[in-house]
């Protein structure tokens, strides 16, 4: 192994023109990918408030359902994160010995704080089930069976009391859960957007517009992604209703399923107008006062990146979608192409964020190009 | 009694040299080192860079990497110099192969000639971490393995870095970088295990042209900090508020 190939950096990264000889790609795919799995979770988990706290009826299926989603992401999201660590094995030191000038350390804290309400919300929402699920499982004999109606009694804690009363409670303490984890599935995305607009030596990330650039983006992906899983799974479920020779009920499926699409839909296109507004905000903002780093900013955009940012990004990722949801006759293929493009746009952002990020020298004299190692 | 000549010298040479023995056994320091070594004195190490002098021989870096066992191949370096070649056209030229560390021997700017006659103005810039009062590096480390030490160093601690990169990213100047063999953040710290024993940074004592300096701003008396404080001195990109504390004599409008 030569001596190149063991600096970090030196493997994937092409530099043109003069660049600072330490300067290198240092933040790679695996940086990429963590706010974007980030803001998987935090787009799903406001999606389902939308129900919780604002009472957007309509959502009711949707939001249950984006809550758990919401769950089962976070542990993963913070993985590329831990892989990224050039010593993986000191990973909790950040929650240990936090050092709170920095945005990162809020990590631990924001991650745990997140992770119990999401917990403690879906508690209180699928406590009547669990209570249901025990009742109903009584008396069965298969080990299988058993054994589940065991998990939900665990899952119970106890809480057996499932009378109008109870149940009222339960809501109350849901919606409470949810109004408090607005702001923090916000805080938990936003302050990953802060991690990259407070760099003051980065031209491209400096914005105090990121994190709000961040959270938008963020709900437009969880929103995506939630209702791409739910028209797979309803999908399916509609096709075991044929197959089992249910047509009736297969349609109500799918009728009900167009139904909340719908309803989703028009939150997506909500939430995906104010991400694109603010992110053209900040690239004419940028052009407007066109700063000192300016000429090597917009020979990135305009350049180098122009493939990545204008094509892939604003077209593909964003307006392509945006007219397929919003042309008349949209049916469920069509939805499930333009969700598909949002979420490519939305890495896309991530990806030209953090790797257009550093595809200028510091010096403002040169180029890094990443090659993705493969 | 007789004593002769040989045995007169003799005794005169154990003498001498049980008489020199003791006084060889002390340092003598300056007057910064003297106050660095006693505990909370003040000082506050800085640097003058002197780009009039600097003849980009390199010698500093292969002294640095060195001295601080940063692999001599490997493309990164704790402390580098550019070449600028400024022509009649406007154009600015900088390059900086292997962080200048074999010197400049070639007229080529990456693989691009450039004919004498065109040449405005050429000089070359010694760069190193800038100790900064303010530093960003500091503000940014989630687990406080990056600090800055009473007498103004930025140090890391490599038993409690994590290796996030963060600090490598909010440098302005780019002197951060992953060690090689470590694996965690590294940089200049003005060589704070010489400088803290009275000794000189490994690139000053290396530098035959005297464009590298360390001063101790506390000590008004320090010849080098009398030089930051009444000649013209500038800072590297002070837009970033990071209050940097190398000081370059001679600093061309055209330095990144």
């Amino acid at each position: 192994m030569s001596a190149d190939a063991i600096v970090h950096g030196v493997e994937w990264t092409t530099r043109e023109l003069f660049v600072y000889p330490n300067e290198f790609i240092y933040w790679s795919i695996q940086i990429v990918m963590y706010p974007f799995m980030t803001g998987l979770v935090a787009g799903a988990f406001v999606l389902s408030s939308l129900y919780h706290v604002f009472g957007q009826k309509d959502l009711k299926e949707i939001a249950q359902f984006s809550l758990v989603f919401s769950l089962a992401l976070l542990p993963v999201a913070a993985l590329p994160l831990l892989l990224h660590l050039q010593l993986p094995t000191r990973a909790m030191e950040p929650l240990l010995t936090p050092h709170f000038t920095s945005a990162i350390a809020a990590f631990g804290i924001v991650f745990t704080a997140y992770g119990l309400i999401v917990l403690s919300e879906i508690w209180f929402v699928y406590r009547g089930y669990f209570v249901a699920q025990v009742h109903a499982l009584q008396g069965e004999s298969a080990l299988a069976t058993v054994m589940k109606r065991s998990v939900y009694r665990v899952l119970t804690i106890g809480a057996y009391d499932v009378s109008d009363g109870a149940i009222k409670v339960d809501k109350k303490a849901a919606t409470i859960l949810a109004a408090i984890g607005i702001p923090v599935a916000c805080f938990l995305h936003g302050y990953a957007g802060f991690i990259f607009g407070s760099v003051k030596a980065n031209a491209l990330w400096m914005s105090p517009l990121m994190p709000v650039i961040f959270i938008m983006s963020a709900v437009v992906s969880g929103i995506a992604l939630c209702m791409l899983t739910y028209i797979i799974i309803m999908e399916w479920q509609a096709f075991r209703q044929r197959r089992h020779g249910g047509a009736r009920k297969a349609s109500e499926i799918k009728g009900a399923e167009t139904d909340v699409i719908t309803k989703a839909t028009r939150y997506l296109l909500g939430f995906l107008v104010a991400a694109i507004s603010l992110e053209l905000l900040d690239l004419i903002f940028r052009g407007y006062t066109a700063m000192k780093s300016w000429d090597i900013l917009r020979s990135v955009m305009y350049g180098k990146d122009f493939m990545n940012i204008f094509v892939l990004q604003y077209t593909i990722g964003n307006l392509v979608p945006f007219v397929l949801l919003l042309l008349p006759g949209r049916t469920m293929k069509r939805t499930v192409l333009a969700l598909l493009l949002v979420l490519f746009g939305v890495f896309m952002m991530r990806w030209n964020v953090v790797i257009g990020g550093q595809a200028f020298s510091l010096s403002f004299s040169g180029y890094m190009h990443y090659d993705i190692p493969i | 009694m007789t004593c002769s000549r040989r045995d007169f010298l003799k005794g005169v040479m154990d003498r001498a040299l049980v008489a020199t023995l003791p006084v060889s056994a002390f340092v003598l320091l300056s007057n910064d080192e003297a106050r660095a070594a006693v505990e909370g004195s003040k000082v506050r190490w800085a640097f003058l860079v002197d780009t009039r002098t600097c003849t980009g021989c390199g010698l500093c870096v292969t002294a640095c990497k060195t001295e601080n066992e940063i692999p001599f191949d490997a493309p990164v370096t704790r402390t580098w110099v550019e070449r600028y070649v400024l022509t009649k056209d406007g154009e600015t030229h900088i390059d900086s192969p292997l962080g200048g560390r074999d010197g400049f021997i070639d007229d080529k700017i990456r693989d691009e000639e450039i004919d004498p006659e065109d040449i405005a103005k050429a000089f070359f810039v010694p760069k190193l971490c800038n100790q900064c009062d303010n530093p960003a590096c500091v503000q940014v480390c989630p687990v406080g393995a990056t600090y800055q030490t009473d007498d103004g160093v930025v140090l890391i601690d490599r038993d409690w870095c994590i290796g996030c990169g963060y600090c490598i990213m909010a440098c302005p100047y780019g002197v951060r970088f992953f060690h090689p063999e470590e694996r965690v953040a590294d940089k200049c710290n003005f060589c704070y295990h010489r400088i803290s024993n009275g000794m000189q940074p490994a690139c000053v004592e290396s530098c035959a042209f005297g464009a590298r300096q360390l001063a101790n701003l506390e000590d008004p008396d320090d010849p080098v900090t009398r030089i930051i404080m009444t000649e013209r001195v500038a800072v590297l990109k002070d837009e970033y508020g990071t209050n940097p504390n190398v000081f370059y004599l001679g600093l061309d409008a055209s330095v990144r």
